[in-house]
């Protein structure tokens, strides 16, 4: 079993719900990932997503763009994020990492290399944000061969005639992006959330995580009541950014904590 | 290859290995969307009826081809017509794609348009169509280009459209590009986002290219009338490539024709500084689309240069990837310098201020023509006037107004 599906079956018999944070790799400066990514595990992450940079981050907003073009500045390439998983791999053999990013950094290194040393590096999931089914059956097929589950997205927008495609390529989990519009922006409408994820859920046998838009510990436990997965990411990464100088893991931890405690409370309740 | 049975792209928008649909999950029903309504509106001869009227009427459509006789002589060798793009409304052949997709805009019931710009010539155009059919207008630039191009982004003001400076990456049209893709996938239900070249997800490749492909279209019967003959090659330069796209489209089945893009060397190809991905760059995926991109050992797109902001783009429309794989067309590079004397070449032989952009296609008619004989025939696709870069061609001679 991967680590991304022992994950969630051992949360499922705890009746609790998977955290995902989400960091730029090299944000705000390569020294930072391997403390960070250790500070989001102590503040209750089960799953760690890993933005690799890329010059042209469409999808996101401005803040995770920031992040993208604070790592660039310091030549963070594919290879270097890499590096960072296998380093925190000799420190935490458990917490599942996924990937995320833009298909140009991945096609630059070469697919078959890239899930070679992918798998080497200990990574279990990749999203990569430009590449919708129709143009990855040959991304799924390669990272299904080396053990890391292709993550796939959908949307509030996403016709149902969608979901086949994504179950069948996809693997690990889906990441519902839960509004119209870029990384960071506006609000969650919660309702349309919990309307869509039951039948999501359905379709794609597959637990699915609810991201974009969660931006503190009362909307993280509201999503965790319909959702498998909560995914924070502009939230933390504005933490980062603003945490003085040698802050920023204990400030991450904290904002953690607060959630994990709000999501768990409501489980109980 | 079978060029007289060309019939690019295929339903998902893929030129050979080139183009498809690149974008986050969030973009793809509004794509959807615009592919059924352009599909629907193609096959409707009312809609076919209006475009062909606002550019007849509204562009000044045809637009004339021109011997450019002085200048030939005087370079001594092959004659050059000129396709005049630059006597449209507005000055450019971005108005032609402009209607297009304003008119399909109004069908989808879309009351917001929004446009990305290098130049300024597409948000001109997109903001002259917006006035034109009552719609609300908000086109980004890079802020770089914004204090190279003043002139149009007060035009586009006057025209009504809201212009934002984009300050990101750098600060040019790709950024521009990645912050109108922002605002669409924000607005999806009320706006359109008028594409302006022959890049980015199907069908906007597909799209453009049908819209511009009157100016080759127009070409076959003048040239006929003309000179008696088709050109013996077409010339036209590419940044995104829409220009070349509409010169080159009805020309592809004439396969004794030969097409040529020029890409923008900038300093020249070895100094890194320039634009010409055909030419120097790799296959990649970014703006929606598989094709040639200026990019970095780790996939990174780099910071393009050119003299030209409407060519100083790290990528190119998927057409022109396969055209070239294919060997269907040839792509040639030109430096600053070189498309800097055609520019005064033009202006003091033919009275003809042309774009610097267009300078480029015209500097390659230069270099070509002395090594050709009199009775050989060149096209070049006078895409833009150069009213709009008055400043640039005044700061580089040292010259202040």
């Amino acid at each position: 079993m991967s680590r991304i599906a022992a994950k969630f079956s051992a949360l499922q018999s705890q009746n609790r719900k998977a955290l995902i944070p989400f960091i730029t790799a090299g944000d705000p400066e390569p020294g930072q990932t391997l403390p960070l990514m250790r500070a989001l595990v102590a503040g209750g992450a089960d799953i760690i997503e890993l933005g690799v940079p890329f010059s042209d981050p469409m999808a996101d907003g401005p803040t995770i763009q920031r992040a993208s073009e604070r790592a660039l500045a310091y030549g963070v390439s594919l290879r270097i994020v890499l590096g960072m998983v296998h380093e925190f791999r000799k420190v935490d053999a458990t917490t599942p990492v996924v990937l995320m990013g833009y298909a140009n950094p991945v096609e630059a290194y070469g697919l078959e290399n890239f899930a070679r040393d992918a798998q080497a590096a200990g990574v279990d999931g990749v999203l990569i944000v430009d590449y919708p089914p129709e143009e990855c059956a040959e991304f799924s097929r390669v990272m299904k061969a080396v053990g890391i589950d292709p993550i796939f997205l959908l949307a509030p927008t996403s016709v149902e005639a969608r979901f086949a495609d994504v179950a069948q390529l996809g693997s690990g989990y889906i990441y519902y992006v839960s509004l119209k519009g870029v990384t960071g922006s506006a609000t969650i409408d919660l309702d349309e959330v919990a309307r869509r994820i039951p039948a999501i859920r359905a379709q794609v046998g597959m637990p699915v995580g609810v991201g974009f838009g969660i931006r503190d510990a009362v909307s993280a436990a509201r999503i965790a009541s319909v959702a498998d997965a909560v995914v924070i990411g502009s939230k933390i990464i504005e933490t980062i950014e603003q945490a003085p100088a040698g802050t920023a893991p204990a400030l991450v931890t904290a904002f953690l904590r607060e959630v994990r405690a709000a999501m768990d409370k409501r489980e109980q309740a | 290859m079978q060029v007289n049975e060309y019939n690019m792209p295929d339903d998902r928008g893929h030129f050979g290995k080139y183009g498809g649909i690149f974008v986050a999950e969030t973009l793809i029903p509004a794509l959807a969307e615009l592919n059924a309504a352009y599909e629907q509106a193609q096959k409707d001869p009312e809609f076919r009826a209006e475009f062909e009227d606002e550019l007849e009427h509204y562009v000044g459509r045809p637009s004339p081809i021109y011997h450019a006789k002085r200048w030939s002589q005087l370079l001594g060798g092959a004659q050059i017509y000129l396709k005049r793009e630059d006597l449209n409304h507005t000055g450019a052949h971005k108005i032609n794609n402009c209607i297009g997709q304003a008119l399909l805009a109004r069908r989808m019931g879309k009351p917001r348009v929004i446009a990305e710009t290098g130049a300024g010539q597409h948000g001109v155009a997109t903001a002259t169509v917006a006035a034109r059919y009552g719609m609300d207008c908000v086109v980004y630039m890079g802020s770089e280009d914004i204090r190279r191009q003043a002139a149009n982004v007060y035009r586009m003001k006057l025209l009504g459209a809201k212009v934002v400076p984009v300050e990101s990456g750098s600060k040019t049209l790709k950024d521009a590009l990645n912050e109108a893709m922002r605002d669409w996938v924000t607005n999806i239900a009320d706006t359109f986002y008028i594409i302006g070249t022959v890049a980015g997800p199907h069908p906007y490749p597909m799209m453009v290219r049908d819209f511009q492909a009157v100016i080759g279209r127009e070409c076959l019967g003048q040239m006929s009338a003309l000179a008696g003959r088709q050109p013996d090659q077409v010339i036209a330069c590419v940044g995104g490539g829409s220009n070349a796209m509409g010169i080159f489209y009805d020309y592809i089945p004439h396969t004794d024709v030969k097409l040529v893009g020029v890409e923008a060397a900038g300093h020249g190809i070895e100094s890194g500084k320039h634009a010409a991905s055909l030419t120097a760059g790799r296959p990649g995926v970014l703006h929606g689309n598989r094709t040639y991109l200026l990019q970095d050992a780790n996939g990174q797109i780099i910071e393009t240069h050119s003299i030209s902001a409407g060519l100083d783009y790290p990528g190119v429309g998927p057409e022109h990837a396969w055209l070239k794989d294919s060997g269907r067309a040839e792509y040639v590079t030109v430096t600053d310098d070189e498309a800097l004397a055609a520019f005064h070449d033009l202006c003091g032989y033919e009275g003809i201020i042309p774009a610097l952009e267009s300078s480029h296609a015209l500097a390659y008619a230069k270099r070509l023509a002395p090594t050709l004989a009199q009775d050989r025939i060149l096209l070049v696709n006078l895409s833009g006037r150069g009213d709009k870069d008055m400043h640039t061609v005044a700061e580089k001679s040292g010259i202040q107004f």
